[in-house]
């Protein structure tokens, strides 16, 4: 029932598809011209800036666990906490199979963290996801600590507090080296993942599984009487976005060839919702500005003000909240618009 | 005698020592046009909910076309033809109009689960809304934000929303509340004007709509059944008119 063909358009559309609103729903997919700035940015980066690329592929990394923990909060509504748990997850998946000489292929290793966070997401999923709002957000942040705590007891395989340093991670495709001082690999490599992950999110959330998800974060209620399976697929949703959170935690242990228990520290997981608030939540592209805000902002305010650089962060996100609720994107959407209706009616 | 849709059989629901609901028997026929009136706190709601299955049943029976779907959620009464409004707005209202019947239509139809196409390729689904939209006078309200649309207008798209289910039993709770009087007949004639097999049991607590709308009205009082017939003859039944027509009861 869920995956059956395809049916295509008819060939003459009838009268109710030609109105405005029908039409925004039928094109609200196709790509825009602007939605290849970032990807352009990206590569351009690498060409312009070769001395900063471990930098950006931390960017990088950040916006794909920003991205997976939009689909859970900004789709869904799933409140949570407790996203670096997933990122945790991938992370020690990747470190552990690397730092005992068990597996070291990066793309294999992706796809194990991927599915070892998925299955996190799945089992306290179908536990977490009975509650909601405040309960789900504490039972969150607890999964994440246990998490954490397991992480830290299991000394003698991961580490401990120490984590597990220098890993081994084999050349990509057997060839491309992940050379620490030469972050060019590591560059490319987290784009072209970046750039996989993010066409399926994309597809998902335009997707009607995508929609119904929205339907649940506007109104559970209405969604059970409409007949929809909500639980099953917030498990379903929050599931993916673990995994992806996972894809994220390993890449992050790749490219820095280390692991510790920073990874699923509440920090981590406080950052990504605070990019995910400032960039805008629920618009796939909030994680890109998001991200790339906080990372910049964290850059230039900590050489201006090293000791106090998080005051200014502070302020920003205040001014975010009591004046652009949709994010930093939203509010960029207002002045375009302004700024067009404006044109528009000289 | 038409074949009946719905029923109950002895259906209670309490909530600890308080009978919200107690043992009624029901009955539902196809293409009914039923109003459920009653005082504030007789149970109507809850009676509501324990038929759409938001509420379970705490004892009794209810039957859609002769089957038990006592044990059955709400999500899987509704696959089975049972939808219903809410008394006060349950809306997608971040949503636009449309978006918002198509999701009902989506989860009918199935489509629902699906990851990996677009929405926008469902046309099949986008076309039904906007000829639902069409039929409730909603189309040019489509691109419209639910939460950016005057309170009569929601409500409409709280019955459309309802009627993508394509039912054969629509619940209806208190469909014109809050609407000011001057709108209310939008309502009503959107409820009119709805598919003549559909069974609707409404709950209202305007008369002129009850009189106007209904062929048969029960009413209850303190959760029981306590009178049903045609609108006529509880208009004229003197217990009826002394416990809750009142003063309210037209000359």
């Amino acid at each position: 029932m869920s995956t059956e063909a395809v049916p295509l358009p008819p060939v003459a559309a009838t009268p109710g598809l030609d109105q405005p609103a029908a039409r925004v729903l039928m094109w609200r997919h196709h790509l825009r011209w602007w939605e290849a700035l970032p990807w352009l940015a990206a590569v351009a980066f690498y060409f312009i800036f070769p001395d900063y690329l471990g930098f950006a592929t931390a960017l990088l990394v950040t916006i794909l666990f920003a991205l997976s923990l939009d689909l859970a909060l900004g789709y869904a509504g799933i409140i949570t906490l407790g996203h670096a748990a997933f990122f945790g997850a991938g992370a020690y998946t990747v470190g552990l199979l690397a730092f005992h000489g068990i597996w070291t292929e990066p793309i294999t290793s992706l796809a194990l963290a991927a599915l070892a966070a998925a299955v996190i997401g799945f089992a306290s999923g179908v536990v977490l996801l009975r509650t909601q709002g405040l309960t789900l957000l504490m039972l969150t942040l607890c999964t994440m600590a246990l998490l954490q705590e397991a992480a830290n007891m299991a000394h003698d395989y991961t580490g401990g507090f120490d984590g597990l340093p220098s890993l081994d991670i084999a050349p990509l495709f057997g060839f491309f080296e992940f050379n620490p001082l030469y972050a060019d690999t590591q560059y490319l490599y987290t784009l072209a993942i970046l750039l996989v992950c993010f066409i399926f999110i994309r597809t998902l959330v335009y997707s009607p599984f995508g929609q119904s998800l929205t339907g649940i974060r506007e109104n559970p209620l209405r969604m059970h009487a409409v007949g929809a399976p909500v639980r099953r697929r917030l498990i379903i949703c929050y599931t993916i976005s673990g995994a992806i959170a996972g894809v994220a935690g390993g890449l992050w242990a790749q490219t820095n060839a280390y692991v510790n228990l920073s990874a699923l520290d509440l920090d981590r997981a406080a950052t990504v919702l605070i990019i995910l608030i400032l960039g805008g939540y629920g618009r796939l592209y909030g994680a890109f500005v998001g991200a790339a805000a906080y990372l910049a902002l964290e850059h230039f305010l900590a050489r201006i003000y090293p000791t106090a650089w998080q005051l200014g962060l502070g302020l920003l996100l205040v001014i975010v909240a009591l004046y652009a609720r949709n994010g930093l994107l939203g509010l960029g959407e207002v002045l375009w618009q302004r700024y067009f209706v404006r044109r528009a009616a000289t | 005698m038409t074949e009946i849709r719905l029923e109950t059989r002895a259906l209670r629901r309490h909530f600890g020592a308080l009978v919200a609901v107690q043992e009624i028997d029901f009955k539902l026929a196809a293409g009914a046009r039923h109003a459920l009136i009653g005082p504030n706190g007789a149970g109507k709601t809850t009676f509501i909910n324990l038929l759409s299955g938001a509420l379970p049943a705490s004892r009794g029976r209810v039957l859609l076309k002769g089957n038990d779907v006592t044990d059955k959620t709400q999500a899987e009464r509704v696959k089975l033809g049972i939808a219903r409004t809410f008394q006060i707005n349950r809306l997608f209202r971040g949503l636009s109009v449309l978006e918002n019947v198509c999701i009902s239509i989506a989860e009918r139809v199935g489509a629902a689960p699906s990851m990996f196409y677009p929405v926008g390729r469902r046309t099949d689904v986008i076309d039904e809304a906007m000829h639902l939209l069409d039929v409730l006078k909603l189309a040019s309200n489509a691109a419209h934000r639910v939460s950016e649309l005057p309170y009569g207008r929601q409500r409409l798209v709280e019955i459309a929303i309802a009627i993508g289910l394509k039912p054969e039993v629509l619940l209806l709770d208190e469909p014109a509340a809050g609407v000011p009087s001057t709108e209310s007949h939008i309502i009503l004639d959107a409820i009119e004007r709805l598919p003549e097999h559909i069974a609707i049991l409404i709950i209202e607590h305007d008369m002129d709509v009850v009189f106007r709308f209904a062929k048969r009205v029960t009413v209850m009082v303190g959760g029981a059944l306590f009178a049903e017939g045609t609108p006529r003859e509880i208009e004229a039944n003197p217990q009826v008119r002394a416990v809750y027509l009142g003063q309210a009861s037209r000359g």
